[in-house]
């Protein structure tokens, strides 16, 4: 499946990219390529075989329902670029 | 043309947990911006989930109590979009593997039954909230929120009408609370509502187009919000246009429902399960034991009400909605030495008067049920008149007294003795003959003023049955 | 002092030959001296570790020194380090200071390790030439025109040129093995879970797995030792006891069985790294070891399997860099989408963001099952291949990477052959399993890594079939040309 620019411009959008638009050739080119890469697991017959989502055949360990955590607002936000008042600031968003 | 409305739900409830599903943090509501989002919260890089097994064993409950399919193993998906309220960029959820199957419940409108399918209900985290007060000509993000677990309960098409649409909501706005995995707030969002609506032509079998309805966060908007869409698709429809599918925002100052441009793309949640998180797994002793710890649930106790207590329809339903309420009258009956009749009024009058009063909680009421059945114990005997109670029952709210201290320490025991009572007449009588006269002429309405003049004599204390008795008795002669 | 083993220098501390303030100032000089070249330590600690390796003189004079106590380390910029930057060697976690440390970098602390700062690495782990850092490419010690292999290519060559004695690194496809192999110096990853991933930047989160580089199977196990364990703050850890790697280094390996695997010894092997992984095998074989061919039918997939697998998690795994909460953030956004898609732009170099588009087109409506589904089921047949292949062999052994280290720039612009250096580890990422790499010959002038791969959690055995073969063989004492000199 080859990819085309449209494609690219799709997932760049949906993945919240910006990327210039000549480089949108390049990506396209190389996009596709990997997807021929990717294809040849075509060459498997996978039916009825399960999916594996993790190498290793365990279940979910659970944490007890206990507060652990303090307010470390002050820390925890010093890599923020904006903020008041406590607040992470961001472009207006309407709803 | 006949239209026929086609509704289904989706309700978030926010899991009454202590902390978040994936993190140590608080869920405490109300807190000061960011001081309990948490660096698991927050997504900074590295950080993992841990899930909370309290939220597993909600879920499980909630399940069980609608009689659903509890998946031996359920998978967290992440739903990947970008929102500021959204830290990871992508919401971890379940998708095509939710804990709990399909299941259904009861509801009952204008005296008819009528079962509603639940297709799911799934965990979640929430997300935060960005504050849209201006911060510089910028947009505020509070993730305290973000986190909190939530169970979306969704449910089949199966309602036709807003009527039908809020008894649903209703009964599971009671079930969660009973179940203890809620506390069913929607004043503080810990219990929301998004109505998918669509009209067809009585007798369609295709479904319409819907639209789906955020911000009902009372039943009452839930009621207008639905007639209100209702109203402007068929309006749409009938003006030769076509609904579209759809977000909308309920209105509740304009009550209207308005689109919401900023949803309008389409989406592509792109779902993949979650590699941070493994399948969870619902053993059979974890099922045997949630369903040994399944509280009676609503339905099953008002017919018990019916049948233990010989309350009424009325009154069965009231004291149920509640678990705790019931409880409490339960209680209070036990201490009353089975007044159930009595309990009931005094439950469902006074005492919820007060309550509403002070914006109180049953489970925070000062007066418990112990002292409330001492009460309605007395005034069973008829150590006191229900007049006498009330007062009584300001006591009692007010501090920690029992009805009988109060009743001994202020004198305000009823006076039954029909010797001390018969003087009392026989005085009055002499005082006012005219009175006197007035009855045995057939005025007979005069024995309203003997009553008022020996309660007022007598403080209110005095027996009102045996009075009366007296008085017939000594009037006539 | 810079080629001795770990032993070695604590006994040295531990006797008072030296003290840890002593050594790690001797490491750091080699780092000032060397790596203005190199260019794989980003971030220096020296202040704080110099703090720490006095620390560590007064747990050795009070008597309570283990093996790591006082030793210099350098860990791979993806774990995150309280007070320190942790940058993943991109540009947008420029400015990024954890507030926390990796549960393995605090372990190797509560050992007494020190230190000394961060190594160069492929942005967020994506690359295998150590070519896409924001800081930079690497320089390999052994051929300063050639990479270091990566992601963990400032590691490996800080390793190689004995700049320190250990350091830490991550492997999602092949990113300690290769850099190890082209650099000739011991890389290890064990079972997936077994060290905890907490604090560590994540890439791919079902495939990354931290491990160690060192000069030996022995050092090397000493530090995997202190790294590995359960975390309860990392839900794929693995909670069971980790077994004592250092116990087992003596056994021998008589009767063991080797398996190659067919599909890994074609036609299209290079004459030249066939021929010296045959001699080491021969070596493995000397010690009484059984040989045996095998198969991984479907092995050849691993590749394009991981390219789906890989981006589709990353993708999302990514998404957290949006300039809100940290991280690059765009000068002025317009609006929300502006500040989105400008910070990621920006912020992200050009390979990540191949990754992120790759994932997010093969999730995307439409072709999850085709691209997505499918990649999982071909990992479900590769992990049976290989528990298969474990019902008769105990170790697998394989080139590390189709060639020695290639020219610095050679497959820069072309990503698909780039991929296809990680054509050998890549399988061993998607079934979960223990692998190292161990120098085994030269190849004009260049290292050459022989891949061992181990069953699950059978880490101790495996570092023992490496450990018997250096025992037979020095290729792993050899110090690249122009850093045996003392700084």
């Amino acid at each position: 499946m080859s990819i085309q620019s449209e494609d690219v411009l799709k997932i760049a959008h949906l993945a919240r990219l910006g990327i210039q638009q000549e480089q949108v050739e390049a990506y396209t080119s190389d996009l596709s390529n990997i997807m021929k890469l990717v294809e040849q697991m075509n060459q498997v017959d996978t039916a009825g075989i399960e999916p594996m989502a993790h190498p290793l055949d365990q279940s979910q360990r659970l944490r007890s329902d206990v507060v652990t955590e303090v307010n470390q607002r002050e820390a925890l936000q010093q890599n923020a670029s904006d903020t008041e008042d406590g607040l992470f600031l961001v472009p207006r968003v309407i709803d | 043309m006949q239209w026929e409305t086609v509704i289904g739900l989706e309700i978030h409830a926010q899991l009454a947990t202590k902390s978040k599903i994936f993190s140590g943090a608080s869920t405490a509501y109300g807190a000061e911006p960011n001081t309990q989002a948490c660096a698991v919260d927050l997504a900074l890089p590295g950080t993992l989930p841990v899930l909370n097994e309290q939220a597993v064993r909600f879920a499980v409950k909630f399940g069980l109590a609608i009689g659903a399919h509890i998946a031996p193993y359920s998978v967290f998906a992440r739903k990947n979009y970008f929102y500021p309220d959204l830290p990871k960029g992508y919401q971890t959820s379940q998708f095509d593997k939710p804990i709990v199957g399909l299941g259904e419940i009861d509801i009952e409108v204008a005296g008819e039954v009528k079962t509603i399918g639940i297709t799911r209900a799934h965990l979640e985290e929430d997300a935060g909230k960005s504050l849209h007060e201006d911060y510089q000509g910028m947009t505020g993000v509070d993730l305290n929120r973000a986190g909190t677990p939530l169970l979306e309960i969704v449910s089949e098409p199966d309602m036709r009408s807003s009527a039908e649409a809020v008894a649903y909501v209703k009964k599971i706005h009671t079930l969660v609370q009973y179940l203890g995995i809620c506390d069913g707030s929607m004043q503080e969002g810990s219990f929301r509502c998004d109505v998918n609506v669509s009209v067809r032509p009585m007798g369609q079998e295709e479904f319409g187009t819907r639209a789906e309805i955020k911000n009902l966060n009372s039943f009452r908007f839930i009621e207008k919000g639905i007639a209100h869409e209702v109203e402007r698709q068929i309006d749409v429809i009938e003006s030769g246009g076509k609904v579209a599918q759809e977000t909308r925002l309920y209105d509740s100052n304009k009550d209207e429902t308005r689109s919401m441009r900023s949803k309008e793309e389409a989406n592509d949640y792109r779902y993949f399960p979650c590699p941070d998180l493994l399948p969870v797994e619902i053993t059979a002793e974890l099922l045997d034991e949630m369903r040994a710890d399944l509280p009676e649930l609503p339905e099953v106790k008002k017919q018990r009400f019916l049948e233990q207590y010989k309350l009424s329809e009325y009154d069965a339903d009231v004291l149920t909605t509640q678990r705790a309420i019931a409880d409490y009258y339960e209680d209070a009956v036990s201490f009353s030495d089975g007044e159930t009749k009595l309990v009931a009024n005094w439950v469902m009058g006074e005492l919820s008067a007060n309550l509403n009063q002070y914006s109180l909680d049953v489970a925070a009421s000062p007066l418990g049920a112990e002292r409330l059945g001492g009460l309605v114990k007395r005034i069973a005997d008829q150590t006191i008149s229900g007049k006498i109670a009330k007062q009584v029952f300001e006591f009692l709210w007010n501090s920690e007294v029992t009805a009988d201290e109060v009743i001994e320490r202020e004198g305000l025991k009823q006076m039954s003795d029909s010797g001390e009572l018969g003087k009392i007449i026989d005085q009055l009588m002499a005082d006012n003959p005219t009175q006197v006269e007035q009855f045995r002429g057939g005025k007979t309405k005069v024995l309203g003023f003997f009553v008022g003049s020996i309660m007022k004599k007598t403080q209110g204390k005095a027996n009102p049955q045996e009075v009366n008795k007296l008085l017939q008795e000594k009037l006539k002669e | 002092m810079y080629n001795k083993s770990l032993k070695e220098l604590s006994n040295s501390l531990q006797n008072k030959d030296i003290s840890s303030v002593e050594l790690s100032q001797y490491f750091l000089n080699r780092i000032k001296h060397f790596d203005g070249e190199l260019n794989s330590v980003i971030t220096s600690n020296e202040e704080a570790a110099l703090v720490a390796a006095a620390e560590a003189d007064k747990c050795i004079q009070s008597g309570n020194a283990g093996l790591l106590t006082g030793i210099p380390l350098l860990h791979k910029d993806i774990f995150c380090t309280q007070g320190l930057r942790t940058s993943c060697g991109s540009k947008m976690l420029d400015n990024f200071i954890a507030p926390y440390t990796a549960t393995a970098v605090g372990k190797l602390e509560q050992a007494g390790a020190v230190m000394l700062g961060k190594t160069n690495m492929d942005e967020f782990a994506m690359g295998s030439s150590n070519e896409t850092s924001f800081y930079g490419g690497v320089k390999n010690p052994w051929d300063l025109n050639t990479v270091p292999g990566g992601s963990s290519g400032g590691s490996a060559a800080a390793v190689a040129a004995r700049l320190v004695p250990i350091a830490s690194g991550t492997d999602t496809g092949g990113s300690i093995r290769q850099p190890a192999a082209f650099c000739g110096i011991t890389g290890i990853k064990p079972t997936y879970g077994r060290v905890s991933r907490y604090g560590m930047i994540a890439f791919a989160s079902s495939l990354d797995q931290a491990g160690t580089f060192a000069k030996s199977a022995e050092d090397a196990a000493i530090m995997l030792q202190a790294m590995s364990g359960f975390d309860e703050k990392d839900s794929t850890s693995v909670d069971k006891p980790v077994d004592d790697l250092l116990a087992h280094l003596g056994d021998s390996i008589k009767g063991l069985t080797v398996g190659l695997p067919k599909e890994f010894f074609t036609d299209d092997l290079d004459d030249s790294i066939r021929e010296t992984i045959e001699t080491a095998i021969d070596a493995i074989q000397s010690a009484g070891a059984n040989i045996k061919e095998i198969s991984l039918p479907n092995i050849n997939l691993s590749v394009p399997a991981y390219y789906v697998v890989a981006p589709a998690e990353c993708s999302a795994n990514l998404s957290r860099f949006d300039g809100v909460r940290y991280g690059y953030r765009c000068d002025s956004p317009k609006d929300l989408e502006d500040l989105y898609k400008r910070s990621r732009g920006e912020g992200f170099g050009d390979e990540v963001k191949r990754r992120i588009m790759m994932g997010a087109y093969v999730l995307s409506a439409g072709y999850y099952d085709a691209y997505y589904k499918k990649a999982q089921q071909v990992r479900r047949l590769i992990k049976n291949d290989f528990v298969e292949a474990f019902k008769g062999v105990d170790i697998i052994a394989s080139p590390t990477a189709p060639s020695v280290a290639f020219s610095a720039g050679e497959k820069k612009d072309d990503p698909v052959s780039m991929y296809l250096s990680d054509i050998f580890t890549i399988g061993v990422n998607l079934a979960g399993l223990p692998g190292m790499s161990v120098p085994c010959g030269f190849i004009d002038k260049k290292p050459v890594g022989l891949q061992l791969i181990g069953n699950y959690f059978e880490e101790a055995k495996l570092l023992n079939v490496a450990h018997q073969y250096q025992q037979l063989t020095d290729w792993h004492l050899a110090v690249p040309a122009g850093f045996e000199q003392e700084a």
